[in-house]
């Protein structure tokens, strides 16, 4: 690298950044940190920790279904596990890992040095730790039995008059602000941070996920935020919002809940999206089909998730027109979802495809992914939903789109950024191991669950009769809901081992598109030094080229920091 | 030079799809592919109509409503089948024949606007269909028929020009309707009772088990007096939520005498797994003498109760003064 004939007066590009000063080291700096990249590790661990405790809270209920008319459990502790397991994967998994990606990633993929609020940003993540605990200190007592969803008036203080609900409000508000401050500075990074030459239509489009997920979140937390906090009234002060003895309704809290609830399930899908969108075109080595149709529909989904939400509610009390209208836009929002794996199939389609672990967790994504879309068209159809709502079915397809969905993608985005992150790689090999066995796993448990639900098995049931087939169906998806976890077990200890001893890997392992590879492998706390023109939506590709021009060489970019990234 | 650099040259040139396809070459795809979306049709049709009602289907079979969703549920499983076979043929032809080779050159291709309008407008045209297939099933399922003649005649005949969007009634508004309310962690069916201008206090009610007539058209009235609850009998058509001051509704017509089971589907508590409900279908005639049994029983136990709380009231009473002599004797002992 050193002997280069440049042969013109633009400079060649090449990684400028150095450490204006040593990291600081210890558990203080790491309390008292305002880098994003650190709140983004801190957000990765947090939430994978939960994500721990949410799958051992799965396994516990997949044994006591695992036979008819088990006694493994109570039925007041198989109530609490699926409680603190909906909530957990919910609002302490899938939610805030991405806001974690978000942090680390938003900046450097477009290149700025941090986010707009760096300390609101260590505020976010400091409330959502304090939601998790308050939640999960309810254990030392009572805690929550009334779903995820805490309907009224099951959840009102003649029902559940301990403190477990008031945990769960807790746990609301305080991840609600954390993420909705998130989201604000999501939002304004976006909006005034971006390097220059990055206009909207060169924005990453994990980026534009990213934003409709902060508009989205925007959107929808001061609703769930509000709806608690007259559930907190109710249950303390006398109020009677959802308590038709004095004037109130129950139903008013299922519509209040479920105009936040279904925003909320494509806050946790889009940023997943993007994920996809930015790992196919890299491992394809094609540009990604269709960005503007990808952004479009991210968009147009946004919009859509707002006007859905009561076919969450087809078997309440309803006027056939109001049934009619929530079908027909349920129905719209699967064309735009359509249009995403009609293109990211499409991004494939004449590329030359890298087996590589993020690759293939995408294209499992796709696969599965697929399988929850359709099943959602089943459920739109609101006569079919009769019978279908409040069944396993349902439990198939909501896990359909959030493991074989959001969870496929989160771990997809672990193996691709990963290196990155920490520098190092992760082993291909355990990865694919990892893979295989999440992905029969997942399929094991969850597919049978579609049959278990159309024999007529309820969810949020502790035991069941001895009838038909149930006890095998629910025996194999016990066996699977095991094979699942130890792919996933694979990947923990593949990413721990991985930070000790994994390949070096340089600034871009991947020959990736965006700007976060246009700097060394972990980034210094300021990024970068000199902030590269944008001018296309593949700033990478383009100064790869720009140097294999000027240098004659190679793809290679500036003094190597590592061997293994010299060749 | 890296793969990417060969179709980059010009800027302008990256949204158009490149026409470099070889005619020979398109003309067996397209074979390739008019025969893979063949099989996938017929494999899809295949699939639900020879599926077990165990294993792809809802459960059906009791009641015309629940028949109608079945039948609605096949067709959007048609579909189903026919566009998963197609994109996940898609996906894996293309992971098999596009894996990175040797001398393999990515094309560059960044879009097509014929081809995103294209399967917009498939998605939107397929979903069309579906909703007017919904449409046109939706009378069956949501509107009871009448009973059929030698069905049980009940003595009530609701104004059907009351019927509320969601409580339609028959055409001729005759259907037995019960009262079903759900309580923490059982189901109260509250029939009318065996003669017509019997007061409110003479209705019958039992738990559990329903019992029905055959050739009958039953409507429900569905509510609940604690927290929210949901009717479901798998069988007898969709379920349908027992939510705290409101009433909703449903229907179901059974044919032949037989048993139907079901559970409460919507989370009401600790023992929610174990509030079982059941429907027993049986002889019109049968039905008429079951509701005359049934009355009797409840008035004689009702008799017995009140003998029972008299005897207590006047036990009590005696005790109450024995207690107030005794307390008066204290006081006057010495």
């Amino acid at each position: 690298m050193a002997t280069v004939t440049t042969d013109s007066a633009v400079r060649i590009p090449e990684i400028i950044v150095h450490s204006v000063q040593p990291e600081p080291r210890g558990w203080v700096s790491w309390v008292t940190t305002t880098d994003h990249k650190r709140i983004g590790i801190l957000y990765l661990v947090t939430t994978f920790v939960f994500f721990m405790l949410g799958g051992v809270e799965a396994l516990l209920m997949r044994v006591q279904l695992g036979a008819p008319n088990n006694t493994f459990l109570t039925p007041s502790t198989y109530n609490a596990l699926f409680t603190l397991h909906g909530t957990t994967m919910i609002f302490l998994f899938v939610v805030p890992v991405m806001a974690g990606f978000g942090n680390y990633f938003l900046p450097l993929m477009i290149g700025a040095r941090d986010m707009a609020f760096p300390k609101l940003n260590a505020l976010s993540y400091w409330l959502l730790l304090a939601g998790g605990i308050v939640f999960y200190a309810s254990l030392l007592f009572h805690p929550p039995e009334a779903g995820w969803t805490s309907y009224a008036p099951l959840s009102s203080s003649a029902y559940a008059p301990t403190g477990g609900i008031d945990a769960w409000i807790f746990l609301i508000h305080l991840t609600g602000i954390s993420s909705l401050l998130g989201a604000i500075n999501f939002y304004a990074t976006i909006a005034n941070m971006r390097a220059p030459g990055m206009g909207w239509g060169r924005l990453p489009l994990f980026v534009w996920t990213l934003l409709v997920y902060a508009i989205l979140l925007i959107l929808a937390l001061p609703v769930i935020a509000g709806a608690v906090t007259l559930l907190l009234t109710d249950r303390h002060f006398g109020t009677g919002f959802f308590d038709q003895s004095q004037g109130g309704d129950p139903l008013l809290w299922q519509h209040l809940f479920w105009f936040f609830g279904h925003p909320e399930v494509y806050i946790m899908i889009l940023p997943g999206f993007g994920i996809i969108s930015e790992v196919l075109p890299v491992f394809a080595r094609k540009p990604i089909f269709g960005y503007k149709a990808i952004a479009a529909a991210t968009v147009v989904i946004a919009f859509l998730a707002m006007l859905v939400w009561a076919h969450h509610m087809v078997s309440t009390p309803s006027a056939t027109i109001v049934l009619v209208f929530f079908m027909i836009s349920s129905f719209l929002i699967a064309i735009p979802t359509g249009v995403k794996i009609f293109n990211w199939v499409a991004t494939l389609w004449r590329g030359t495809i890298e087996f590589k672990t993020p690759l293939i967790f995408s294209v499992g994504f796709i696969s599965v992914f697929l399988i929850g879309g359709i099943t959602g068209v089943f459920l739109a159809v609101f006569p079919v939903d009769w019978q279908l709502t409040d069944t396993y079915f349902v439990v198939a397809h909501l896990h359909y789109v959030l493991v074989g969905g959001s969870v496929f993608a989160i771990f997809a985005g672990l193996y691709y950024w990963f290196p990155k992150m920490t520098g190092r790689m992760m082993s291909e090999t355990m990865g694919k191991w990892s893979f295989a066995l999440m992905y029969v796993g997942f399929n094991v448990t969850f597919l049978i669950q579609h049959t278990i639900g159309l024999d007529g098995m309820p969810r949020r049931v502790y035991e069941y009769p001895d009838i038909g087939h149930l006890g095998l169906y629910n025996l194999i998806s016990t066996i699977g809901s095991f094979i699942l976890a130890a792919g996933i077990g694979m990947t923990v200890i593949n990413a721990v081992r991985s930070m000790k001893h994994g390949v070096a890997a340089g600034p871009d392992p991947w020959k990736a598109n965006t700007l976060e590879w246009f700097t060394q492998s972990p980034p210094p706390v300021n990024n970068f030094d000199v902030i590269p023109r944008v001018r296309s939506v593949e700033p990478m590709k383009d100064i790869r080229r720009q140097v294999a021009r000027q240098t004659g060489s190679g793809v290679d970019l500036g003094p190597a920091p590592t061997p293994e990234s010299a060749h | 030079m890296t793969p990417e650099e060969g179709g980059v040259a010009d800027g302008r040139r990256m949204n158009r799809m490149p026409r470099a396809l070889p005619k020979a070459r398109s003309r067996t795809r397209r074979r390739v592919f008019s025969f893979a979306f063949a099989a996938a049709l017929l494999g899809g049709l295949a699939l639900a109509t020879g599926a077990s009602a165990d294993l792809l289907t809802p459960t059906s079979g009791g009641s015309p409503n629940a028949n109608d969703i079945d039948t609605l549920y096949k067709i959007v499983l048609v579909v189903a089948v026919v566009i998963f076979v197609g994109v996940e043929g898609v996906l894996l032809y293309s992971l098999v024949k596009f894996r990175a080779r040797k001398d393999a050159v990515a094309a560059q291709i960044r879009g097509n606007t014929r081809l995103e309008v294209g399967w917009t407008i498939g998605a939107a045209v397929i979903l069309v269909v579906l909703a007017g297939v919904t449409f046109s099933m939706l009378g069956g399922i949501r509107t009871p028929p009448n009973s059929d003649a030698d069905g049980y005649v009940t003595p009530v005949v609701t104004n059907v020009k009351n019927a509320s969007a969601f409580q339609p009634r028959p055409p001729n508004g005759r259907s037995l309707n019960i009262k079903v309310n759900g309580q923490r962690y059982v189901w109260r069916y509250t029939y009318p009772g065996p003669k017509p201008t019997t007061p409110e206090n003479q209705k019958v009610a039992a738990y559990v088990e329903m019992v029905v007539p055959t050739k009958t058209t039953i409507t429900l009235d569905i509510e609940s007096q604690d927290v929210a609850h949901s009717w479901w009998i798998p069988a007898l058509g969709g379920k349908f939520d027992a939510v705290p001051a409101h009433t909703n509704f449903t229907w179901f017509k059974i044919e032949k005498p037989g048993v139907y089971r079901g559970q409460c589907a919507e989370l009401c508590g600790r023992n929610h797994a174990d509030m079982d409900a059941q429907v027993r279908a049986i002889s019109p005639a049968a039905f008429k003498q079951w509701l005359v049994t049934k009355k009797q029983e409840i008035d004689e136990s009702d008799q017995d109760a009140l003998k029972r709380r008299m005897a207590d009231a006047a036990a009590a009473k005696a005790q109450t003064a024995d207690a107030a002599n005794n307390a008066a004797g204290a006081d006057k002992a010495p």
